[in-house]
């Protein structure tokens, strides 16, 4: 997988890039744990994500807690496949997509 | 029918995914379904890989057998780890908020959802979790 991070202020959006399950997530946990203090503003793109697994979603999870404290965060360009994870798991209430 | 028996370790999840997706694409499987297995492949063999003969490594096998009429796949995965039914697991509560959420379950619960069956059972010394999904 691929994680690519852009700060711009207090806005940080992150693009991801291939599969993010069980042997990438601590990658982006680990990116997201560098990136994020100071963070108001959180963006995903996942236009080019294949798929996410339960992994991922603990991932994306944990920063939605973080965000919900420090600002706001948004999930892009999902597509049906991820869409189905989210709604199957309830993910589509947690998180802000659009 | 074709198996695959592979040290179970998370680097070797893909190993497994591409031996898998091998055989879903000869049978003209959708992209959707290919990803909702290669999903079910990453929480399960993860689950060996992670669980099964913790803190040591152990051999996992893969089968994948092809059903016709309905045309379906079988994935059948076989450890001789701890004796382990991912499937005793309470299904987690899917409509609380972030800060309620609990760590786990939510992996085997994506199974059960996206597969069209889920089995397990523990058989002379062996954990054997099989999928079917129609494709």
């Amino acid at each position: 997988m691929t994680i690519n991070t852009e700060k711009n202020g207090t806005a940080l959006s992150v693009t991801l890039e291939g599969r993010l399950d069980t042997a990438t997530s601590p990658q982006l946990d680990e990116a997201l744990k560098a990136s994020m203090p100071g963070i108001t503003e959180l963006v995903f793109d996942l236009e080019k994500l294949e798929y996410l697994s339960s992994a991922g979603l603990r991932v994306l999870l944990s920063a939605q807690k973080v965000m919900n404290k420090q600002g706001s965060m948004t999930v892009t360009n999902v597509n049906d496949t991820i869409m189905e994870i989210f709604e199957i798991t309830g993910f589509s209430d947690i998180l802000t997509i659009r | 029918m074709k198996e695959l028996t592979i040290e179970a370790t998370v680097e070797n999840i893909e190993t497994v995914t591409d031996f898998v997706n091998e055989q879903l694409e000869a049978l003209d499987c959708s992209m959707k379904v290919q990803m909702q297995i290669d999903i079910a492949i990453d929480e399960l063999f993860g689950n060996i890989a992670m669980y099964a003969y913790n803190p040591e490594t152990g051999p996992a096998t893969v089968r994948v057998e092809v059903e016709k009429d309905p045309l379906a796949v079988i994935i059948t995965f076989i450890d001789n780890g701890k004796p382990y039914d991912p499937l005793s697991v309470e299904d987690p509560d899917v409509t609380l908020a972030a800060e309620e959420r609990k760590e786990g379950g939510l992996g085997v619960f994506l199974v059960k959802k996206t597969m069209d069956n889920v089995t397990y059972e523990y058989k002379d010394g062996q954990n054997i979790l099989r999928i079917k999904k129609k494709i």
